[in-house]
């Protein structure tokens, strides 16, 4: 009795008819946050006493590397769902995951640069967020790249799950490492602000750009999981249903 | 659409002229996971010395790697010394790579891969059998190997058993790591880039504390703490890999 | 021991958008043998498989002495011998060090047996030369002194007679009726047949 929403979310025509209806809920939200969090953080935020304005792409970075980190871990715990209950549209949330997480990563270096040029003067420092960031797009790109590899679905599916759960058990020993090795090296690092002492003007816009950016991440899964499982299902009787609705 | 048709339901054993005779009990009892694991083990090592020219190709493509740097950044043998930390670990890491490619190759092509998963012992244990003879016939030579290509940089000799130590441990880790991306990519063809980019992110951390223990080493420092963390590794990776290799295989025949 | 029985419920299974396997079900006492007929890509290569417990079905069950294999595959697994289309032998070793190899790692091995077995296939006279000197027939026999070594009860073989000359079908069938004289079990794929002197034979017939 109370299993049954939990086979019911592994049914493709229920959960393509859930994000249907979720997507909105999700997508308007995600864009008042995000404005919000944009207009307070680049306009009404005061500048950093130590960095000027240059450190106002915090709003943008921040958020995108902490969600790059956090649908790496959704994308694998829904992988390993997939791997053990065999539930076929788990995998396909792995697989929408995929892309949205490699874009946040992808972001956060971007952004991660274009911050440190007016600081360091060069585009690059091999810093441990930045190098550890770099290390989580080739993750990615590793399963994107097992995926793509692998003609039948249903095998590239349960191997890009084992590469998910492999890596995500390394994400903290590769970013341990990182970091000792950084602080072997004494690469600079201008990342770090001052947690405890940053004013709240300055943590509010952060926080709603966190928010904003999680709830986007949802809109744009559910947007691609319902791409994934029409593919996926494009055979079945239901989908015809659907098209011509 | 043709009819299907199945046949029919319990058939009662029918006698016929030949009788049924003894129990079909194993004719002696099975073998035990160590005793599978043994075998697994000796048999690659067997078939890698019948095959004797292959197992030196890692070790020359090592030698090539080292010698290339000399070659493109200076014969100045105090330049070399500082990148030979660097130099022996990329150079082993990508050796590595390459012979990891055949760890499976071969069984899951002659179908004697899809018996280790018929034969009713734990595949996780002939998984890491195969592992450790393949780091028997690589890593372990490799790290024989490192103190010439240390001396060829420039390295000074006291430096050389912590090289050998640090290049054994973590050519353990590599072989463990390689074994799960090349259980990922059986049958995939062309899957060389696609392993190295599975496999070399995952083995930065030994690269990270390998080439800090060579560093030390070469400066005659007390190298304990990378070597520490390299061995917890080894045993992390040996306790973990052989599973998610042997649940990859297992994908990999469906 | 209990009655050995292999029982096979409803198996469904697709492979992509292909329904390969449509509601199979069979069950096989002891001293039986099952014959799966079919063309060319009617599923009985994956029919096998799935027995084996390497592929999962989307429905239906394999049960083996009334409990399903999915329970204690590794169980099922020792009680099993399976033979692909190729033989699982390495060919840089001898015919006699793949078997000590591959039936070793499953059971206890004497020389004797060994050689016993080789003597009965026919193959003492090749068994010491590296596999990749034989003949497709000469590893055929190879194999199948393994699958008689590894004296199981459960025999599951693909196309165990394609590509014989008759002399090896008799074989073929002279092992199976041993291992059904003993109580055993055989599920063999075939394309024509197997030959008619194979006793306590079903069909099943698979459509493509």
């Amino acid at each position: 009795m109370t299993w049954t929403w939990f086979h019911r979310l592994a049914s493709p025509p229920y959960v393509y008819a859930l994000a249907t209806r979720l997507t909105p809920w999700f997508a308007w939200p995600a864009a008042l946050c995000i404005l919000a969090g944009l207009w307070e953080g680049l306009v009404l935020a005061p500048p950093d006493y130590q960095q000027g304005d240059g450190f106002r792409i915090i709003y943008v970075h921040a958020p995108s590397a902490w969600m790059s980190l956090m649908v790496y871990t959704t994308m694998a715990i829904a992988a390993a769902v997939g791997l053990i209950w065999r539930i076929k549209v788990a995998h396909a949330v792995a697989a929408s995951c995929a892309p949205i997480g490699a874009s946040f990563t992808f972001a956060a270096l971007v952004t991660g640069a274009l911050w440190g040029e007016p600081m360091w003067g060069t585009y690059w420092q091999w810093d441990p967020r930045l190098t550890s960031e770099l290390v989580l797009l080739f993750l990615y790109l590793g399963y994107m790249g097992l995926r793509a590899g692998i003609e039948d679905t249903q095998r590239a599916d349960r191997a890009s799950a084992v590469l998910a759960v492999v890596g995500v058990v390394n994400v903290p020993i590769i970013h341990y490492s990182v970091t000792w090795w950084n602080s072997l090296h004494q690469a600079p690092s201008v990342m770090r602000l001052a947690k405890p002492a940053m004013p709240l003007a300055m943590l509010v816009p952060l926080l709603l750009m966190l928010l904003g950016f999680t709830l986007f991440f949802v809109a744009l899964l559910l947007t691609r999981l319902r791409g994934e499982v029409l593919q996926r299902e494009r055979a079945a009787s239901w989908i015809r249903e659907v098209v011509s609705a | 659409m043709s009819p299907e048709s199945h046949a029919g339901h319990a058939l009662a054993p029918v006698r016929t002229s030949l009788e049924p005779t003894a129990e079909t009990a194993p004719a002696a009892p099975a073998a035990d996971a160590f005793e599978a694991a043994r075998l697994a083990l000796l048999r690659d090592l067997q078939l890698a010395f019948r095959k004797r020219s292959q197992l030196i190709q890692p070790l020359a493509f090592f030698a090539m790697v080292t010698l290339l740097f000399p070659l493109a950044v200076s014969p100045e043998l105090s330049r070399l010394r500082e990148l030979a930390p660097g130099v022996l670990w990329v150079g082993a890491l990508l050796a590595s790579l390459l012979a990891v490619e055949f760890l499976f190759r071969d069984d899951a092509y002659d179908g004697t891969l899809e018996q280790y998963a018929l034969s009713g012992q734990s595949l996780t244990a002939l998984m890491f059998a195969k592992t450790l003879a393949h780091w028997l016939l690589t890593g372990f030579p490799l790290a024989l190997m490192a103190p010439l290509a240390a001396l060829s940089l420039g390295v000074s000799a006291s430096a050389l058993p912590g090289i050998v130590a640090a290049v054994a441990v973590g050519s353990v880790t590599l072989s463990l790591i390689g074994s799960i991306g090349a259980a990922l990519t059986l049958g995939i063809k062309r899957s060389g880039a696609l392993l190295s980019l599975l496999t070399l992110p995952l083995s930065l951390p030994v690269l990270i504390f390998g080439a800090r223990a060579t560093e030390l080493a070469i400066h005659g420092a007390p190298a304990h703490a990378p070597l520490e963390l390299l061995a917890a590794l080894a045993v992390l990776g040996t306790t973990l890999a052989p599973l998610a290799a042997a649940a990859a295989v297992r994908i990999s025949l469906e | 021991m209990a009655d050995q029985t292999l029982e096979v419920e409803n198996l469904h299974l697709w492979r992509g958008e292909h329904h390969v396997l449509r509601g199979v079900h069979f069950a096989l006492a002891r001293g039986a043998c099952l014959e799966v007929c079919g063309a060319n890509g009617s599923g009985k290569t994956t029919l096998l498989r799935t027995l084996c417990g390497l592929i999962y079905p989307e429905d239906g069950r394999v049960l083996w002495n009334g409990e399903n294999v999915r329970r204690d595959l590794r169980a099922f697994h020792a009680a099993l011998a399976y033979l692909g289309h190729e033989p699982p032998l390495k060919s840089d070793l001898t015919a006699r060090e793949n078997l000590h190899y591959w039936i070793g790692i499953r059971r206890q091995l004497s020389a004797e047996e060994l050689t016993a077995a080789l003597a009965r296939v026919g193959a003492l006279s090749f068994c010491e030369r590296q596999v990749r000197t034989l003949s497709a027939g000469q590893r055929r026999r190879v194999a199948l002194a393994g699958i008689a070594l590894l004296a199981v009860p459960l025999w599951l073989l693909d196309e165990p007679v394609t590509n014989l000359d008759a002399e090896g079908r008799e074989l073929v069938a002279g092992l199976i009726g041993e291992q059904l004289a003993r109580g055993g079990m055989v599920v063999a794929a075939v394309h024509q047949g197997l030959p008619p002197s194979v006793r306590n034979l079903t069909r099943l017939e698979l459509a493509a």
